[in-house]
């Protein structure tokens, strides 16, 4: 059969940065992958040694929109490394409460968009309204819907009041409710059941030599949490489960972000129970040279960062790990093997940022043969035909 | 510490003596190696005792380019940092992309922004900086003069 190329980017909807993804079909099925990064590549890495240690919270917390708690919070963890600062105790449990929160609603807009290309628009709808209220509490605690700008080394900025946590308490109780519908609503349906297993199978070998993390690792059966694995913030002082699947298909991928919901509002409401009464920062008086590692647990899995100073204002090097670079790769197995209507979900699934243009291009004889719209429409055909035969 | 980590830290230090132990806390060690014993030390971590490698950081010193492979023991939440250094004269190392394939695209990264040739390493291509980037220049060199 004839080989074709389909290709989708550069500037492609599902990641966070500009992506290209090359796409070699037979017929209907995804035989190979291409995969090329870097067309917003922003060199975080050689603007930060320019930069003093409370100026780069700041600028890494710009690296990514959705999960911006998650690189501010590992970096800070890092120079207290290299430091060695102690931070109060009421730092530790805000940052955790933060930190959590964002797990929330970072799950909920995966979801919303895995519905959305399978042509399941009302979780689409449900998903997103329902992570409104977790932005507005972001709003309240911080004063932004998103980059919070919570985290400083040694501490946090912004201190949380009774008034405010009774107010979380509350919206915590409206969104558990609802997430407890979504997730009823979700894993019952036997046309997803159809849609999504067997589908986009990450095996538990393929993901520990890729190196996968998050829930991306989590679904394969690799058991790898950061938050359990080396405690940070006061993620050892509540009690909480790290979900694992064995099945690395696209539904099993789904189901640890679901139940992973019900464990952050586990531990916010903990945190919130047990907030001490400490203050909310410490006081540094200079960072003396060395090297220090700080990784946080973002919704996508393990940020890194690596610092090096030299007893000056600025570090020497510091280098970022964010969690896509090491799932992004995987894709490579993900894809192979099935067809184009669920290449876009294969390629969603490890649960990439979302901030870029939607455009899909293939070209055949000088006309364009797909377009962002019709692969969708190729995908909402798929599921429409498994549930057609449910209906039977 | 950790009894897995001190069981681990013993067999390292067992059977690699020429490496230099540096622990900076109890779940973060540094640990120096030549540079020719990259890839026998990498095969024991990930292979025999399951570690991950996380990222590496290529950094350049004035005494030449340094690779730090940090691998990651998920079990016990510490980090084994692999610490080699390249001369700026010759400056390669082997790939470790046959052993996993999560060295690829640092690989190729460090390669891009250092000028570092990985033997072995199936692709070699820049990842990141655009097509028109020089390719004799290196964004992440610096000068020490």
């Amino acid at each position: 059969m004839n080989r074709r190329i389909i290709p989708i980017g550069p500037y492609h909807p599902l990641q966070e940065e500009p992506e290209f993804f090359k796409l070699i079909v037979e017929g209907e099925k995804v035989i190979d992958i291409e995969i090329n990064i870097g067309y917003n590549h922003r060199g975080h890495e050689f603007l930060s040694p320019s930069l003093t240690y409370d100026q780069i919270p700041f600028l890494v917390e710009r690296i990514c929109g959705i999960c911006s708690n998650s690189h501010p919070l590992a970096f800070v963890l890092a120079v207290e490394d290299m430091a060695h600062i102690k931070v109060p105790e009421r730092a530790l449990y805000i940052r955790t409460i933060i930190h959590e929160l964002e797990r929330i609603h970072s799950h909920l807009l995966w979801l919303g968009l895995a519905g959305h290309f399978i042509g399941y628009n009302t979780v689409w709808m449900w998903a997103w309204r329902y992570r409104e209220p977790v932005l507005d509490l972001f709003e309240m605690i911080t004063g932004n819907r998103n980059h919070y700008a919570m985290n400083k080394i040694g501490g946090v900025r912004r201190d949380i009041d009774p008034g405010q946590i009774t107010q979380i308490e509350k919206v915590l109780n409206f969104v558990e409710e609802k997430i407890a519908m979504l997730t009823k609503a979700v894993l019952d349906d036997p046309v997803l059941h159809a849609r999504l297993k067997n589908v986009g199978v990450l095996p538990k070998e393929a993901a520990i030599s890729y190196g996968v993390v998050g829930p991306t690792a989590r679904a394969s059966g690799v058991v790898i949490d950061v938050r359990k694995d080396d405690p940070h913030c006061a993620y050892d002082k509540v009690v909480w489960d790290v979900i694992v699947e064995e099945a690395g298909d696209i539904f099993a991928k789904a189901k640890v972000r679901l139940l992973e919901c019900f464990e952050s509002i586990k531990i916010i409401r903990q945190c919130l129970k047990n907030l001490p009464d400490t203050p909310i920062e410490t006081r540094i008086e200079e960072l003396p040279p060395g090297e220090g590692i700080g990784r946080a647990e973002a919704p996508r899995g393990e940020v890194f960062h690596y610092v090096r100073g030299d007893g000056s204002h600025h570090p020497v090097r510091h280098k970022v790990r964010a969690p896509s670079y090491m799932n992004l790769p995987s894709n490579e197995v993900t894809v192979k093997g099935y067809t184009i209507a669920d290449a876009a979900l294969c390629l969603a699934a490890i649960d990439p940022c979302y901030c870029c243009t939607e455009r899909v291009s293939a070209f055949e004889d000088g006309k364009l043969k797909y377009t962002w719209n019709d692969l969708l429409i190729l995908s909402w055909k798929k599921t429409e035909k498994i549930r057609a035969r449910y209906r039977k | 510490m950790n009894q897995l980590t001190l069981e681990l830290q013993n067999e390292f230090k067992k059977r690699f003596p020429f490496a230099e132990f540096y622990i900076h806390n109890e779940r973060r060690f540094y640990i120096t190696i030549p540079k020719d014993k990259l890839k026998v030390v990498a095969e024991f971590l990930h292979k025999e005792k399951g570690l991950r490698l996380s990222i590496a950081t290529g950094i350049d010193t004035r005494d030449g380019f340094e690779i730090i492979y940090h691998f990651s023991y998920d079990r016990t939440g510490t980090y084994f940092n692999l610490k080699i250094l390249i001369s700026k004269d010759d400056p390669q190392v082997d790939s470790l992309t046959d052993i996993f394939q999560a060295s690829n695209w640092i690989e190729r990264e460090i390669h891009e922004l250092l000028g570092i040739n990985f033997i072995g390493h199936p692709n070699l291509k820049p990842l990141l900086t655009s097509e028109d980037w020089p390719k004799d220049k290196y964004p992440l060199t610096r000068d020490y003069e």
